[in-house]
């Protein structure tokens, strides 16, 4: 059960010797595919760790594990000192203090970006509409969308759809962000404006673990960044030491690959 | 003598500049305007010749079409032992009203039930396939006899006493929600399945997801199909009649065997034409206004 530790927000400022998030020994599988194979990975409170690996490394699964979005095969997912795998845990709960953004923006596009950002704060945690639009627009002037408040997702650029749907998850104040290759469908000149969003949310102090093909933007933000390939932390190190002396040959192989497709 | 106008008026050939696009008049300007107006006159000038000219033309204007019996039907005379098709066709639109709310209800409950994946839930899912395979496969009009001469001879206390036309909605209750639960399946698997984890990853319980977030998209992707099912609906509103409801059709049947005239036939047809086609265009402008509305970003 999800006790104290993440329904009052007091409490769950994680202690200094708690991670935000812990993943031990996680094991997962689609049918014979093993997608992530004995995960142990530690998340501070105010860390920021991004995940890079080639597609189907198993950065994707692992945050969608973490949001419990997908059910983990073994091992053990702790949350703000919480269990989070056990059986009787409330996923609603969870999922309340952990924002995601995907790579495919997923907005509702049958509502205006100001409802898409007050929907899960009015039904999920019952807050009043006037409260909870004044949040919201709160949210969308500090991240340059006030004045697409009124409009449908349809009409945003990428960018600006990607900008809303990450003030949509901040919009239920969560305690850690999960970004799953947020900038991965973008026209490469509207990836700035979405980096530059992480970046001060980042600055703020936000507990990240982003899974990201933007090697300049993890050195860049990054306190340390893990290697995954086949499912499998590979090497994990902080920015500076992993991608100018990484100690695996199969990390060295990638960032080469990286270098060679002019991507960093 | 009547081919030159026939081969004129073909369709294919006539209507061909006035079809292009998604409108039925969709731009080229007052010219195509004016041509398929032209074509249109051609072909239906053609039908109406074919029909004057026919051998039995008099006898079906007079049997069919003749404007004193068409009256005649429309107002009803109850001392000349027929009613008033007019006045019948009410009956026609309340069961359909009624049984429009019933069907949108219980296919929903319906499709609901077969898209959830619980293992409790595995009894329900059997009936309701069950349910459907029965409903869709047993024609209308064994339904509405079964249940309206069925039920009342139970002879149950108050089950057994209800009118026909209470019958009547029942069975068009029951046969139409096996189609229409179909119909809402569609719509619920047309909603990609990336929008219920951004509804879950919120923190959206599954009920409330898929109240705010899934319906909504989904019942907007099968308006058209909904739409054509409750057309449909409207006309087999008539099956009801065989119970001994007086609605539109019965009414029209009855002066056709009181006054072996069978114009009263054409007036129901002609009222059910102008229940139909007012449902028909406002579908189509709700489409169009919800496609505009998602594409101009109005403001709400």
């Amino acid at each position: 059960m999800i006790g104290s530790g993440l329904s009052t927000p007091d409490a769950a400022a994680p202690r200094p010797a708690e991670p935000a998030i812990a993943l031990e020994e996680v094991d997962k599988s689609f049918g014979a595919n093993q997608v992530l194979s004995r995960i142990n990975l530690s998340v501070a409170a105010h860390e920021v760790i991004c995940l890079i690996g080639a597609s189907g490394s198993g950065k994707s699964t692992l945050l969608r594990c973490v949001n419990l979005l997908e059910r983990i095969d073994a091992g053990r997912i702790v949350l703000l000192g919480q269990d989070v795998t056990g059986p009787a845990v409330d996923a609603n709960m969870v999922r309340r203090h952990v924002g995601i953004v995907f790579q495919s923006y997923n907005l509702f596009p049958h509502m205006t970006v100001l409802r898409n950002v007050t929907l899960a704060p009015m039904k999920a945690l019952a807050m009043p509409r006037a409260q909870a639009e004044e949040a919201a627009a709160e949210l969308l002037v500090r991240f340059g969308l006030a004045d697409k408040r009124s409009e449908y997702p349809d009409r945003l650029s990428g960018g600006q759809q990607q900008r809303v749907a990450i003030v949509r998850a901040l919009a239920m104040q969560p305690q850690v962000m999960l970004l799953d290759e947020v900038t991965s469908a973008l026209d490469p000149e509207l990836v700035a404006e979405v980096l530059d969003v992480i970046r001060e949310l980042a600055q703020g102090g936000m507990t990240m673990l982003i899974a990201t093909h933007e090697m300049g933007f993890a050195r860049d933000v990054a306190s340390r960044v893990c290697f995954l390939e086949e499912g499998r932390i590979i090497e994990e190190a902080p920015p500076a030491e992993l991608f100018t002396n990484p100690r695996d040959d199969r990390t060295r192989r990638f960032l080469r690959r990286i270098v060679d497709a002019g991507r960093m | 003598m009547l081919s030159p106008g026939v081969s004129a008026g073909t369709p294919g050939a006539g209507f061909q500049p006035a079809g292009r696009g998604p409108r039925l008049l969709s731009g080229g300007g007052r010219r195509a305007t004016a041509i398929s107006t032209l074509s249109t006159l051609v072909v239906l000038a053609a039908l109406v010749a074919i029909f004057l000219a026919a051998p039995g033309s008099s006898q079906v204007r007079h049997t069919f079409f003749d404007p004193h019996d068409m009256w005649q039907s429309f107002i009803g005379n109850p001392k000349k032992g027929y009613y008033s098709v007019g006045a019948a066709i009410w009956l026609n639109i309340r069961m359909f009203l009624a049984a429009e709310v019933l069907i949108l209800l219980l296919a929903l409950l319906i499709a609901l039930v077969r898209q959830s994946t619980s293992a409790v839930l595995f009894p329900l899912r059997v009936l309701a396939m069950v349910y459907v395979d029965f409903f869709r496969g047993v024609p209308l009009l064994l339904v509405v006899y079964a249940i309206g001469f069925g039920i009342p001879a139970l002879r149950l206390s108050f089950v057994s006493t209800q009118s026909y036309a209470v019958y009547g909605v029942v069975a068009l209750t029951l046969s139409y929600s096996a189609y229409v639960s179909e119909v809402y399946r569609a719509g619920l698997n047309s909603v990609h399945q990336s929008q219920v984890a951004a509804a879950r990853s919120l923190g959206l319980t599954q009920s409330t997801a898929l109240r705010y977030v899934i319906l909504p998209q989904a019942i907007r992707n099968i308006i058209p199909p909904l739409l054509n099912d409750f057309i449909s609906l409207q006309k087999d509103t008539a099956l009801v009649g065989v119970l001994g409801a007086i609605e539109a059709n019965q009414a029209a049947q009855i002066y056709g065997s009181t006054v072996f005239n069978y114009s009263s036939l054409t007036v129901a047809a002609i009222l059910f034409l102008i229940l139909t086609i007012p449902l028909a265009r406002f579908t189509d402008r709700l489409i169009d206004r919800d496609r505009r509305r998602r594409l101009a970003g109005a403001v709400r």
